[in-house]
């Protein structure tokens, strides 16, 4: 008895095996699963969180919103983002000739302020970790994720990225889009 | 300590049967368990003493991916830290997002809005059903099966994908924000969820044809790493093993934080103490936790998804200490945050449930054959970046 219950179980095992090749065999028959990557790709990356990209002006698509207040540079975490305001613009010879004059006769003299837009704007990708604390408390509006998942590098120094160079590129980009599709 | 005694009590390793504590035997076989590389992820080492193929001793040696986590958190202020709280268990992030949020929201006394608390519950549970499933796709493959890790990963994927629309991430999620989460969840999203879910309900006994019932697998893990309760008790296990083990203790029940205590769902337990315990727990979490979000999404009410006035980045938490503590895929997580008044915490204490699941290795492998322990070790499931931290 002992001996035939025995054999029973083997037997019970051994289709166990064969219901998981059934199910190997099954799936083995389906289309595969994984996108082949240079030859296709995925379309559901647009809220996937890539490099930092600036917001442009609605006017003027080469310069962004941004008004250095420093928020995003102050707050970051990792300390990824460099930023550098604009200089006051030189006074023109006339301009300091007018100074003094003014000077001279006692009156208040006032400087030209510098403008409120970035002169740099790097962000150190390799240090970022994408938290989005710099995009939530942009003022303005200015920075974004762009959704770059195709990004790549050899370089580590390349990793920083030049963000007004990246805007005026992309905005030049537009352009030729743009008149492209006015020819045609 | 001179500098010579010093020397002599490093010098030397398990080549040269350098134990704390020496053995009663001379002729025993060191066998070191572990990394090829310091510097590979995952790292955890074990040092064995083999008498042929059974282990007389294991000991584990940790800290190969220790990143300071908690002094970290000291030099930067409370929303500077959330993108740390994403790195610490890569696999569950969004619970350890919940614990360090939970306990400064419970200091600050920050309000949550009801939706948040529900995106959190449904965001949470589906990263426990990722988690559960690298788990079970990594444990067959550490017992000799590779077919089973790509079923796993297909399903997880299709949930990365969804998890990825709100969270903006794949795999270190810094989502949660103080007073809500940062960002609100959108149509597709439910949508891919519930789609997902019946999707899910009609894979599982697939999973179980494929392994569950699988005569290899269960002869290969059934009575082996019988963990009797009192042990979990002695290390303070938590999570799956401790459930494995017969004790149906489970933070979302036991003291039930959010909406917890809202939900309708059972706590898996298993009487048999051994590794294919622990398994039929896990499987089991993963239809508790789409039964919980099942009934999440059914509740989900309107409203804004974070608290007006949330904390800026340079929030001073008020003078005091607060602990929360959250269910995670491997155990209770607990965050102790202790302020001083300023913007950077006093001091930050990360409790993990894989560090105390991982002491109770050495005693439970003692005795058993070494194909045997890495078969324990797959079962508490470790994950090492946590348990350094």
């Amino acid at each position: 008895m002992g001996a035939l219950r025995e054999s029973w179980q083997n037997i019970v095992d051994l289709w166990s095996l064969i219901v998981g090749l059934k199910v190997t065999g099954k799936y083995f028959c389906y289309r595969h699963r994984t996108v082949h990557y240079p030859r296709k790709t995925v379309d559901n990356i647009n809220t996937f969180r890539g490099p930092l990209e600036l917001v442009p002006k609605s006017k003027d698509p080469t310069k962004p919103k941004c008004i250095v207040c420093m928020m995003c540079a102050t707050n970051c975490p990792c300390g990824a983002i460099t930023l550098v305001k604009k200089k006051a613009p030189k006074p023109t010879p006339e301009e300091l000739k007018a100074e003094e004059e003014a000077k001279a006769r006692g009156e208040k003299v006032k400087k030209k302020k510098a403008p409120k837009e970035p002169a740099r704007f790097i962000q150190d990708f390799s240090l970022c970790s994408l938290c989005g604390i710099c995009v939530e408390n942009c003022p303005v509006g200015s920075i974004r994720f762009s959704n770059d998942v195709y990004f790549a590098v050899t370089r580590r120094e390349d990793l920083a990225l030049d963000l007004l160079a990246r805007l005026r590129e992309r905005a030049g980009e537009m352009e030729k889009t743009l008149s492209v599709e006015q020819e045609a | 300590m001179t500098r010579q005694a010093a020397a002599e009590q490093v010098a030397g390793d398990f080549y040269t049967r350098h134990f704390v504590e020496p053995g009663p035997r001379e002729d025993t076989l060191i066998l070191n368990m572990g990394p090829q590389h310091p510097s590979t992820h995952g790292v955890l080492r074990i040092v064995l003493e083999l008498d042929g193929e059974y282990i007389l001793r294991a000991e584990p040696v940790i800290g190969y991916l220790h990143r300071m986590h908690e002094k970290m958190a000291e030099v930067k202020t409370c929303l500077q830290y959330m993108p740390n709280m994403g790195r610490v268990d890569y696999l569950h992030p969004l619970a350890w997002n919940w614990a360090f949020v939970g306990a400064v929201e419970r200091l600050g006394e920050i309000e949550v809005p009801e939706r948040a608390e529900y995106i959190r519950v449904i965001t949470v549970e589906l990263n426990r059903i990722t988690s559960h499933l690298v788990w079970w796709g990594a444990y067959i493959l550490d017992l000799g099966a590779f077919t089973p890790i790509m079923y796993a990963f297909d399903d997880r994927e299709y949930l990365l994908d969804l998890l990825q629309i709100p969270t903006g991430s794949r795999l270190t999620y810094s989502f949660f924000r103080p007073g809500g989460v940062s960002t609100d969840l959108t149509e597709d999203f439910l949508k891919g969820v519930l789609e997902f879910i019946p999707y899910f309900r009609s894979r599982l006994p697939m999973y179980k044809d494929l392994v569950t019932d699988n005569i290899i697998l269960r002869k290969r893990i059934e009575e082996v790493g019988v963990i009797p309760l009192e042990v979990c008790r002695r290390y303070g296990a938590t999570g799956p093993v401790l459930r494995g083990s017969g004790q149906p203790y489970d933070v979302r029940r036991a003291e039930p934080y959010s909406v917890y205590d809202r939900f309708d769902f059972e706590i898996p337990t298993d009487e048999k103490l051994d590794a294919m315990g622990r398994y039929r727990v896990r499987v089991a979490e993963m239809e508790q936790s789409m039964r919980i979000i099942e009934q999440a999404i059914e509740g989900l009410p309107e409203g804004p998804h974070i608290v007006k006035g949330a904390p800026k980045p340079k929030w001073k938490a008020p003078k005091g200490e607060a602990y929360f503590a959250v269910e995670g895929a491997r155990g209770k997580i607990g965050v102790h945050l202790v302020s001083s008044g300023k913007a950077n915490p006093y001091r930050l204490k990360l409790r993990s449930p894989t560090f105390s699941n991982m002491s109770l290795f050495a005693e439970i492998a003692r005795g058993t054959l070494l194909p045997d322990a890495v078969a324990i070790l797959g079962s508490l499931d470790l994950v090492i970046p946590e348990i350094d931290r």
